[in-house]
């Protein structure tokens, strides 16, 4: 007979190990879709590979692509850290970019120096603000912020519509829904030459190394992990509980808001209602796969945006869907959750006594 | 005597902790064995296994099938004990609330596939049942409204109604006022008597002398000794528990200083009865300890609330050290030198999934020698853990380690850690010996006192009137909301007061 026993303590090899291997055995379950589409598994996977690490050119676009996972990843770990379940990344996503043609179109023309601190700044608040509300409506009142975030994401999008059909439409934009391109000093610059690689996975890779920096060793980390382990132990010790969970909503929309500046203001310029293809939703299986660690969301980051890149190659390639890149994140995503399960219960078979 | 049960060499390990090492055990019918040891000694473990909890590493377990012929009992299966008539009564018991007496009995014990329920003959059978053990419950209340006495003997019921010829019973008496206590165990007496044998664990040394007829006692997991009830006196058999002599904790008399705590006029309306208070006045001076006796759910909690921070009153005045407190909340009365010791220690007390060390400056964070700039300074953590692991003796993997791998008692200790190093005025200690074996609750009662030395006013909340009785130099009965002076210190007196009579004169506390 098979029963299932809780583990002691999950060892460090596993909460390192059980990402790792959900990640490859995600992409080996990818496999069996693969070969139903008629595609040769392993060559398949080999132009996969060659589609991220192929190139320079290549290389970049996965870290282009990486940017704003890390943002959103971000924005992910540090709330469930506190378990608070900002399922609203997207919507926060959309504000920050909002904010970011607001004012970054020709209302302030000033040099970059200025201009550019000015758009990040204002990006990063306008996502705090989004995620402020459903903070304070489950502080004040107890409303599920799992409902109120997901539903604004909703809202915020056919605001966003609105916005870009009036006061942020481009004049000059042909009639498209679209707001006018971002001044050229209030663009992020660019890595490298003939790449889009931009500044904004600086910007995330320094804030991933802050984050990892105060969760672990800030007093505010401190807080931060306990309220999300134990709310009734912290709040017990003296911890202002719901100032800490507004303290990382506000943290966390921040950080969906700088996805948004990111994208718009490093990468495509001008601001449209298809600028994220689900960055927000995405961060949360970043945030996930990285246990909720910052420095693992970098890690997670690069091996999903390597998926998503990866795939589009071997779909041009192979002639194969590209949704094979949203199945494969989906499966890690679910070997994670089921690799976590494994991390805190053993299994065990038991031999029957003949009675 | 006729056996119906025996352990052979029963095993059991979790991870590298030998939980239970081949230990035997017989059941005689008939017989009320008294399982003893300090906690961790591997009671509930061996018990588990012997109902297809868990599945032992090694040995097996005879019992007597109904015509007395020993037979082995399949392992590992929950059904194959109970069809092989052997009940357990959790010590959380495993009941739904929302159903009421009748249905929880029955649950589980009908055939899924028959349609129709056969209400009458079950409650026929049950009522057959309480007539001949003397065990009485209403059937037709929810169990959310039955006092936990109530619970205890619908639990017990349960296992009756599966036809438990064998019945074991976990820490049966935790949650009973004396006279509930004595009650329950003149039922099982009179159970005996028609043919049931009962294994019940108990840390109480009282009862198992009392009502036991054999005694056997596991230390790590190890059987070391068993006794016949009528050869063992207290001493003896705390002598086997431990393995050596405890040293008893003395309360010398003190004269009381100047009042730490007062509470006057006090009242909290809770969403029910057990988190609400009614006009209670409490006066604790320094140098001593006031006990609070009562049966749970009558008060403890909000009590508890008020002088940890944790709720407010919505009348009356909280004063500690002269100074009225207008907003509690704990940061206030930590600051104001309440060191606060939580009922629920796992799930108020600590946080387990962070280190030992982390969880010993929980309350001090804002504290410059924990942080400075907002940097937590992990040497002087590490160190203030290092040290207080030594002087508080607090056992377990390390500093490091997460609090959760730490036994209870081990937690408790971490918890005094804490809460004693910051000097406080006053201590509010609710149930601070609960579930803690006889060596951790000695070292907590001898802390507790070594505060009151120093100056320190101590509240005591305690359903364990033995402990009231041990260290309180004044008690006070809480009783559905309300709190009256004992004025006695007599158990039987104090007991009917813990049931809401109020025996004699009872005056409230003066002012």
């Amino acid at each position: 007979m098979i029963r299932i026993e809780p583990r002691a303590a999950p060892s460090r090899l596993m909460t390192v190990g059980i990402p790792v291997l959900s990640a490859v055995v995600a992409l080996a379950l990818a496999a069996i879709p693969l070969a139903f589409a008629g595609a040769p598994i392993f060559p398949a996977y080999a132009q996969m590979f060659h589609g991220v690490f192929g190139s320079m050119f290549s290389f970049s676009e996965m870290l282009t692509r990486a940017t704003p996972l890390i943002f959103t990843g971000l924005a992910a770990a540090l709330a469930f850290r506190a378990r608070l379940w900002n399922i609203g990344a997207e919507g926060q996503l959309y504000l920050g970019a909002m904010a970011a043609v607001a004012i970054g179109t020709g209302v302030l023309d000033i040099p970059a120096i200025f201009l550019l601190p000015l758009i990040i700044t204002f990006g990063a608040a306008a996502g705090a603000a989004g995620m402020a509300l459903p903070a304070l409506l489950k502080t004040r009142f107890g409303a599920d912020e799992v409902v109120t975030t997901l539903l604004l994401n909703f809202i915020i999008l056919i605001f966003l519509q609105m916005m870009l059909e009036g006061p942020l439409k481009d004049p000059m934009g042909l009639g498209w829904p679209q707001s006018a391109p971002i001044l050229d000093q209030g663009m992020l610059p660019t890595l490298m030459d003939r790449m889009r690689v931009h500044s904004g996975l600086i910007l995330a890779l320094v804030i991933a190394a802050i984050a990892q920096f105060m969760l672990i060793r800030s007093v505010w980390g401190f807080r931060l992990r306990a309220v999300g382990e134990n709310a009734a132990a912290a709040r017990h010790a003296g911890i202002g509980v719901k100032r800490s969970l507004f303290g990382v909503a506000i943290i966390s929309g921040g950080l969906a808001g700088l996805a948004g500046v990111s994208e718009v203001a490093g990468l495509k310029g001008y601001l449209t209602a298809d600028l994220s293809p689900g960055f927000g939703y995405t961060g949360i299986v970043v945030a996930m796969l990285a246990g909720l660690s910052p420095a693992g969301v970098v890690l997670a980051a690069l091996f999903i945006a390597s998926v998503f890149v990866g795939a589009d190659s071997m779909s041009r390639a192979m002639g194969v869907s590209s949704y094979l890149a949203d199945l494969v994140v989906a499966m890690s995503l679910l070997c994670v959750l089921v690799g976590g399960f494994f991390a805190r219960y053993r299994i065990t078979r038991s031999v029957r006594v003949a009675s | 005597m006729q056996k119906v049960l025996s352990l052979n060499g029963l095993t059991k390990r979790f991870g590298t902790v030998l939980a239970n090492d081949a230990v035997d055990l017989d059941l005689h019918k008939g017989e009320v064995l008294a399982l003893l040891g300090e906690n961790g000694a591997g009671k509930t473990t061996l018990m588990n296994m012997l109902f297809g909890h868990y599945m032992p590493d090694d040995g097996t377990v005879d019992v007597a099938d109904r015509s007395g012929h020993m037979a082995p009992l399949p392992l590992g299966h929950p059904q194959a004990a109970l069809a092989a008539g052997i009940g357990m009564v959790h010590q959380h018991f495993t009941l739904a609330e929302n159903l009421n007496a009748l249905d929880n009995i029955v649950l589980g014990a009908e055939p899924l596939t028959r349609i129709r329920r056969d209400r009458r003959r079950a409650r026929a059978k049950i009522e057959q049942i309480m007539k001949s053990s003397g065990l009485i419950a209403p059937l037709d209340v929810r169990v959310g409204q039955l006092s936990v006495g109530e619970r205890q003997r619908v639990e017990i019921l349960k296992a009756l109604y599966r036809d438990a010829r064998i019945l074991v019973l976990d820490e049966p008496t935790a949650v009973l006022t004396p006279q509930e206590a004595d009650a329950l165990f003149e039922n099982i007496g009179a159970m005996t008597g028609d043919g049931l044998s009962v294994i019940f664990i108990s840390h109480k040394l009282r009862e198992v002398l009392a009502f036991s007829t054999r005694i056997a006692v596991l230390r790590h997991g190890v059987k070391v000794g068993e006794i016949a009830t009528a050869d063992a006196d207290e001493k003896v058999i705390a002598r086997m528990m431990v393995g050596a002599d405890t040293p008893v904790a003395t309360r010398d008399k003190m004269t009381p200083g100047a009042p730490v705590l007062q509470l006057k006029g006090v009242s909290v309306r809770g969403n029910s009865k057990r988190d609400s208070l009614s006009d209670i006045t409490l006066t604790v001076h320094q140098h001593e300890v006031v006990g609070i006796a009562g049966v749970s759910g009558n008060g403890q909690t909000a009590l508890a609330g008020l002088i940890s921070g944790l709720g407010r009153a919505d009348n009356g005045m909280i004063v500690i050290d002269g100074v009225e407190i207008p907003r509690p909340d704990p940061k206030v009365m930590i600051t104001a030198g309440v060191g606060r010791i939580p009922e629920d220690r796992h799930h108020d007390g600590i946080i387990g999934a962070m280190s030992v060390a982390d969880n010993m400056v929980i309350e001090r964070l804002d504290d410059p020698e924990i942080q400075s700039y907002g940097l937590l300074n992990r040497a002087a953590i590490r160190a203030n853990a290092d040290r207080l692991i030594k002087d508080y003796d607090v056992r377990g993997p390390g500093a490091e380690a997460g609090a959760r791998l730490l036994s209870g008692g081990n937690i408790q200790k971490l918890i005094l850690a804490r809460v004693f190093e910051q000097n406080p005025r006053l201590i509010l200690a609710n149930q601070p010996t609960r579930g803690l074996d006889m060596g951790a609750a000695a070292d907590v009662a001898r802390r507790l006192l070594e505060a009151r030395a120093r100056g320190a006013g101590i509240v005591l909340i305690s359903e364990d009137l033995d402990e009231v009785l041990g260290l309180a130099d004044r008690i006070l009965v809480i009783h559905d909301g309300q709190l009256h002076e004992a004025g006695t210190r007599d158990r039987q007196a104090i007991g009917l007061m813990m049931a809401g009579e109020l025996a004699g004169e009872l005056t409230k506390e003066p002012t």
